[in-house]
């Protein structure tokens, strides 16, 4: 027999796109359905859309619908296998806390606990690039931004995954926001209205859309704010 | 053979893992369809690339309500059938009138995959899960490192550059089973030309809130008579 | 002697001197440039008075599309066109060159060029750098005998076919042709399955997107249908559009006349020509 070298990695890029932006009472998160896979190990390289996976999981009850009480979301790019992992211990963990302290964790300590579980597995790290956003105890909006292996930080505004060479930039001259090392403190939050912020944030992912194959079919975006929750979907190229 | 140091077992040594598959098969379709699923796949297994095993059933029942079909490594899909069936036993045991639907079943291999790529170890397999319970249809994938995703119809290996597209045009919620089984069939003649590990054999099973259905194999009709196979040359005279 | 040798001038074509040179800078960890490709989906196919050829126009580099809108069904001869995929420099260097020989062969014999000649042009060139032209190809055209359609792939190699689909999305666009061909499609049948398996490559493949063209050859007539299709416009467009205000900031502004400080010769030597 011919030894075809058929070697294996345990990892796959899906792609996908997310954004998150934090406004003064809010906080706009949003990821492309787009979900690219070279599901198979036998027929070799080309790259095809398998399909629509949803991206953003709000860390109430997993795979429920959005509740009132949510206050936190993520959205996350990456390989497909470990965000859905990392999702449900996040979903685990949050359960638990919430039996012992009945309450929801606070958008910061979620923030924390995402590190804590990315650094977790640091030598063979989830392949997970993460934004969260919400509202934190002040009530003011809030994002997280991080790498695979939990390095994280406050800010107004993020985007990670694929198409997130092509959002920053744009986002950085539309918004720029203080440098953190003026002082006194100036806050990181954007002054942008809730609806020019949804704006904004469509504007970017259709131009992604133009020019990054990773990106496409459907945006869920979705809107934490004093009065809820809400979800909104925008149709996306789809080629 | 890649070497990876153990570490469950006790002592320090070395074991070998699957890093290559041996006998594997080829694609396997599944669509949703009015009344169930529909699953198709071929009958071949190839141990590298020569058609070695011209009988392998590739889809399988499990429990009452699910279907599965697998691709890849043959060993690996005969493993995951044997520990599918201590699953469903264990959960019969319990006889409290429950029993685990596609959804679980799906959940199930999803972590079982994951858990085995985790250690190093990946099962070589695609697994498409079907299935039917209390009126819900339910149609799934796992690769062999984890990815899986819900869709209305599902392909491993080369149907998904092959058979995707097709079904992505021409696949509707209210397909009948002929209508169905006629679609499947179009993809699986394509897949027969044009995927080398293919062979003219299939299966077609079936799941609906009845039970399971397994066709006996059969053999698609092809067509191989387009003037410009009939003789090459003939269009580039000339040439060499 | 020897010298005289070394020091002849080439003869033409390129020189692979560096591929030594470059290998051993691979294997180094230097990585090469990357090349505009056209990771594509081309296709064509013969019905009943004439070829079809038909491709998207979407032009990739790495995960970036380079060029939404670009052209893939190039110009061979009057009654040839040729569709290209692979590196874009490649497949239109080649087309060119080889339209150019088939320009001057027309000259010289008086006669219309036939798809044979192309063809046998193209897999010669092809052959000749042994795959490093990455250009892989569907040919088509009508001539005095008749109707053809070739794949040419980067290696040298051609295929006589009714139905051909090459580059990235040749497997999504092939579904389509293996499902839906047959033999005496008239044209409007055969421009709907082009269309059809243009689009299969375009929403399956990410290699593959923006628009359709198409070109329908038939005999001593064609038609070149540029953006026959245009399946995918922009989906948003903010309302109030932006701005991009901030410039480099102009800190100085300083103009020094360098005509006081030269001597200027009018009518100086007249530059060779």
């Amino acid at each position: 027999m011919t030894k075809q070298h058929q070697n294996w990695s345990p990892y796959d890029n899906n792609g996908g796109t997310c954004v998150a932006i934090a406004g003064a009472d809010y906080c706009v998160v949003a990821a492309d359905t787009r979900a690219v896979g070279c599901i198979s190990p036998f027929t070799g390289a080309v790259r095809q859309k398998l399909g629509m996976l949803r991206v953003i999981s709000h860390l109430g009850m997993f795979g429920g619908e959005l509740s009132r009480a949510d206050k936190s979301l993520m959205a996350s790019s990456g390989f497909q296998a470990d965000v859905r992992a990392l999702q449900k211990v996040l979903a685990a963990r949050h359960l638990i806390y919430q039996h012992q302290h009945n309450k929801q964790m606070s958008c910061p300590a979620m923030a924390q606990l995402l590190s804590n579980t990315l650094y977790y597995k640091r030598f063979f790290p989830y392949y997970a690039f993460n934004v969260l956003g919400g509202l934190d105890t002040e009530g003011k909006g809030c994002v997280f931004t991080y790498d695979a292996v939990g390095s994280y930080e406050r800010v107004g505004y993020s985007s990670q995954g694929s198409g997130a060479t092509l959002i920053t930039p744009f986002l950085d001259n539309q918004l720029k926001s203080p440098s953190p090392l003026l002082l006194p403190a100036k806050d990181a939050v954007t002054p942008l209205s809730e609806s020019e912020a949804i704006d904004l944030v469509k504007t970017c992912f259709a131009s992604a859309t133009e020019r990054d194959i990773y990106t496409g079919d459907k945006l869920e975006i979705v809107v934490i704010n004093a009065d809820g929750i809400r979800r909104e979907y925008m149709e996306l190229r789809k080629d | 053979m890649k070497l990876l140091d153990s570490t469950d077992s006790g002592n320090s040594s070395s074991i070998e893992r699957t890093q290559y598959p041996y006998v594997t098969g080829t694609s396997v379709i599944g669509i949703k369809y009015k009344d169930g699923i529909l699953m198709a796949a071929d009958m071949g297994a190839s141990y590298g690339s020569t058609l070695r095993y011209k009988s392998v059933e590739r889809v399988k029942p499990v429990g009452k309500h699910s279907l599965i079909g697998a691709s890849g490594e043959i060993s690996d899909f005969q493993e995951i059938l044997r520990s599918l069936d201590e699953l469903i036993l264990y959960d019969n045991m319990w006889d409290d009138g429950n029993s685990l639907g596609p959804k679980e079943v799906h959940n199930y291999l999803t972590r079982m995959m994951y858990n085995r790529r985790n250690k190093f170890d990946p099962l070589w397999n695609s697994l498409v899960l079907g299935g039917v319970k209390n009126g819900q249809k339910y149609l799934g994938m796992v690769s062999m490192i984890g990815v899986h995703f819900e869709d209305n119809h599902v392909a491993t290996g080369f149907g998904n550059h092959l058979a995707r597209p097709i079904l992505r045009d021409e696949w509707h919620e209210n397909l009948t089973f002929e209508d169905g089984v006629k679609l499947l069939e179009k993809c699986m003649r394509v897949l027969l030309y044009r995927d080398r590990s293919a062979v003219n054999k299939l299966q077609i099973a079936k799941i609906t809130e009845e039970g399971v259905t397994v066709s006996q194999p059969y053999a698609l009709k092809t067509f191989w008579n387009f003037n410009a196979f009939q003789n090459p040359t003939a269009g580039a005279e000339g040439s060499w | 002697m020897a010298k005289v040798e070394v020091d002849a001038p080439p003869k033409g074509g390129f020189s692979f001197d560096l591929c030594r040179r470059n290998d051993m800078l691979s294997k180094k960890g230097v990585k090469p440039p990357s090349y505009l490709k056209t990771g594509t989906t081309i296709v064509g196919l013969i019905f009943q008075d004439g070829v079809i050829l038909g491709a998207d126009t979407r032009a990739t580099e790495g995960p970036i599309v380079a060029d939404k809108n670009c052209e893939k069904i190039h110009y061979m001869a009057p009654n040839i066109y040729c569709c290209g995929a692979g590196t874009a420099a490649d497949t239109e260097a080649v087309t060119d060159t080889i339209s150019s020989q088939l320009k001057l062969h027309r000259y010289h014999t008086g006669r219309e060029s036939r798809v044979v000649t192309a063809l046998t042009l193209l897999k010669s060139h092809l052959f000749r750098y042994q795959g490093h032209v990455s250009a892989a190809l569907v040919l088509g055209g009508v001539d005095v005998t008749g109707p053809h359609l070739h794949t040419i792939y980067p290696h040298g190699s051609t295929d006589t076919l009714p139905f051909a689909t090459m580059g990235s999305g040749s497997l999504a666009a092939m579904a389509v042709f293996e499902s839906k061909y047959h033999e005496g499609l008239s044209k409007d049948e055969g421009v709907k399955l082009v269309c059809e398996a243009i689009c299969s490559g375009i929403f399956n493949d990410l290699g593959s997107g923006s628009n359709v063209d198409i070109c329908v050859i038939t005999k001593g007539q064609k038609e070149y249908l540029r953006n026959h299709l245009s399946p995918n416009p922009r989906t948003y467009v903010s309302s109030k559009g932006y701005t991009f205000t901030k410039k480099t900031e102009v800190l100085l502004t300083k103009i020094t006349p360098l005509k006081k400080l030269v001597d200027v010769i009018e009518g100086g030597d007249a530059m060779e020509e």
